[in-house]
């Protein structure tokens, strides 16, 4: 009778608690809600010895409190959600305790794909992010068929970071747009050859008008296209601008000194060249841009973070995120993870909001 | 944002701009620093941890060899940064607050940044990174811009005498492609000029960004696989390291990254070398930062627990 009492006095505070979080949801939705939200889950370690458990045990409250959150943050309207969950250097810890978090790994993505799991009430789609080749085969296998599994989920993202470092998924984006390059590279000498013309670059061509060029760097992705168009700047050889039956010539310098980027636009009357001899081997290899990196990057699935959020303190990066975070806010509660609630989450899109404000009034400023 | 990258103080009249939002005054105009205690000096007290140093002038665990030095009570030499990064923000808002032009705001930060450079030498610190002008900047009104690239070429010509005095080594990173052929020429003159000089190192980054550094990086890479010099799956991070702009000093990897202003984002400032590092958050404007708050987030570092995710705590 009186077990019956409590539960019911917990339903009801448990209900109470649900609509008081749903109304402070409504209330933050008037400003602007983060459409993705990052976490470096730290502290689980810390919090196990705080309260005398066993180490392995911090990691499973480590999991719970990422499943409180999880629905937090998808019930606020948050689309996407990372988590770094396992880094490339935390192979160097224990084998016990890697071995501990791999079986942990493989327990909950098991669960995860049950039927009545967070991921159908939330319609999550589950990406692996990280050198997946790192990890034992039953949990990449595991991994593998989540994903498969999850693919037609549209309404969330959960990105779960395992095995990964930025170090690693810069150098794999790195890898893959050399080859995707050389491949190009190989591609216009076939076609060269075969077409028998031995003169002149085809990139970005267009045979009706102009094409600009995206010049190198992250604000060049920016400029407008005459800027880019009017960018012209002489190199060892000769570099003519040449107008001749509406074909315009433009030699785009890149961000490296000896890099070009040619733009040439045709006219269907036929090609007019105006680039030294000199130069004709360098500029028919066309150069690796940011949004080549970009687009190989494993996060390329999902746009940028709008908040990182680190628990237990520690203020530093730890190899996560890099290229993405260069201008999302960081919090740094002093939580440990397993402590993080519904305040941390509140304070860190309260932050994000006066920061979007600010941004947006230094914009009508310029 | 934009910071004050000027070493010199000295503005001359005749420079003046005629844009009406950046009035630059000669000194007199910039209304007198508010009185403030004295910040306390690097000096030895009863509980002071005293440094002798060997006879060669090594301290175990620190960086360059310094002469006899006493640090302020609390800050351990073996757990001294080797290289500090900084970003400067603040300059203009605290030009604002106190209703003075943006410039005066720029010349403050010009007195921070010189008595930053200068702890940084007494502290025995080894690298002193400095974001002067972000790719983002380019954007700026082109008066402000054109302003600052004024600036700094007047500061570094001005301040070469201190640099050569102080043996301080500078080095400019960024896409100097953007930069006028006159300040291109100074920066390479200044660099070769001072290149042999061993004490502090101090980087500046001009029309500078973390994803600028890891593209050019990246090309220079792809011209070795073009050449036929290695192969794509030969690429690794030590390759990728090398040929980043950092490839001027002998510590790239910033122990410490200081923001001033409360800002807490990293701005594609350093984004390879920063994976690590330690970040410090201010809440001062730059022009208010001095050896108090440097002292106190040299503190603040070295009460951090550093475990590069691997060895337990």
């Amino acid at each position: 009778m009186e077990k019956d009492r409590g539960d019911s006095a917990n339903q009801f505070f448990g209900g109470l608690g649900s609509f008081l979080r749903k109304c402070l949801f409504r209330i933050l939705s008037m400003g602007p809600i983060p459409n993705h939200i990052a976490f470096i889950m730290d502290g689980n370690r810390r919090y196990a010895k705080k309260q005398g458990m066993e180490e392995g045990a911090g990691h499973k409250a480590g999991f719970l409190a990422l499943m409180k959150i999880l629905c937090y943050c998808y019930e606020l309207g948050v689309k996407y959600l990372t988590v770094y969950a396992f880094s490339i250097e935390n192979f160097k810890r224990k084998p016990e305790e890697v071995q501990c978090l791999m079986d942990l790994m493989l327990e909950k993505i098991g669960e995860l794909l049950k039927e009545e799991s967070v991921v159908n009430q939330y319609g999550i789609r589950l990406y692996f992010i990280g050198n997946l080749k790192l990890l034992s085969e039953p949990v990449r296998v595991a991994a593998e068929k989540a994903m498969a599994a999850t693919a037609k989920n549209t309404k969330t993202v959960l990105l779960i970071c395992v095995a990964y470092t930025s170090y690693d998924e810069i150098v794999h984006a790195v890898q893959e747009s050399c080859k995707d390059k050389r491949n190009e590279i190989e591609a216009l000498y076939a076609s060269k050859v075969s077409n028998g013309v031995t003169e002149g670059v085809e990139e970005g061509e267009n045979i009706n008008g102009t094409i600009e060029h995206d010049v190198q760097g992250s604000c060049e992705s920016s400029l407008s296209k005459s800027q880019a168009l009017n960018t012209t700047r002489a190199c060892n050889g000769v570099i003519r601008v040449e107008k001749k039956k509406g074909v315009i010539l433009h030699a785009v310098q890149g961000s490296c000194e000896d890099k070009w980027d040619e733009v040439m636009s045709r006219t269907s009357n036929g090609v007019t060249e105006g680039v030294a001899d000199s130069k004709k081997k360098q500029w028919m290899h066309p150069t690796i841009k940011l949004v080549d990196i970009e687009k190989n990057m494993y996060m390329g699935v999902a746009p940028d973070p709008d908040i990182l959020i680190r628990t237990s303190g520690e203020n530093r990066l730890s190899n996560f995120l890099l290229w993405q975070t260069t201008n999302c806010p960081l919090c740094s509660p002093s939580a440990l993870w397993p402590e993080i609630g519904l305040w941390h989450l509140i304070w860190a899109v309260l932050n994000f909001q006066q920061s979007r404000y600010y941004f947006e009034k230094k914009r009508k400023q310029l | 944002m934009l910071f004050s990258l000027s070493l010199s103080l000295s503005i001359s009249p005749t420079t003046l701009t005629s844009s009406p939002r950046f009035k630059f005054h000669s000194c007199p105009h910039v209304l007198p620093p508010t009185p403030k205690p004295p910040p306390p000096r690097l000096r030895a007290s009863s509980q002071a941890h005293h440094v002798i140093l060997h006879d060669n002038g090594t301290v175990a665990g620190a960086g360059a060899p310094v002469e006899e030095n006493i640090l302020p009570a609390g800050l351990r030499p073996e757990s001294m940064p080797r290289h500090v990064a900084l970003v400067m923000d603040g300059n203009r808002r605290w030009a604002r607050i106190r209703g003075l032009p943006v410039g005066s705001g720029y010349e403050a930060g010009v007195r921070s940044l010189r008595s930053v450079v200068e702890l940084c030498c007494k502290l025995g610190i080894r690298v002193l990174s400095v974001f002067a002008f972000s790719s983002e900047n380019w954007f700026r009104p082109q008066a402000e811009v054109e302003f600052l690239m004024e600036l700094f070429e007047r500061g570094m010509r001005d301040e070469m005498g201190s640099l050569l005095r102080e043996n301080i080594r500078i080095s400019v990173i960024g896409d100097s492609s953007k930069l006028s052929r006159s300040l291109q020429e100074l920066i390479t003159r200044t660099e070769e000029t001072t290149k042999t000089n061993c004490g502090l190192q101090l980087i500046v980054a001009v029309s500078y960004s973390g994803q600028y550094d890891i593209v050019q990086a990246c090309q220079k890479i792809a011209l070795k696989v073009k050449d036929g010099l290695i192969e794509p799956n030969d690429i690794n991070e030590s390759l990728i390291k090398e040929e980043l702009e950092t490839n001027c000093t002998e510590f790239p990897y910033p122990d410490l990254l200081i923001r001033t202003s409360g800002e807490l984002r990293i701005s594609n400032f350093l984004l390879w070398q920063l994976a690590y590092t330690e970040l410090f958050f201010a809440q001062s404007l730059w022009p208010d930062f001095g050896e108090v708050e440097f002292l106190e987030a040299l503190q603040a570092f070295q009460q951090r627990q550093r475990r590069y995710g691997g060895r337990d705590f």
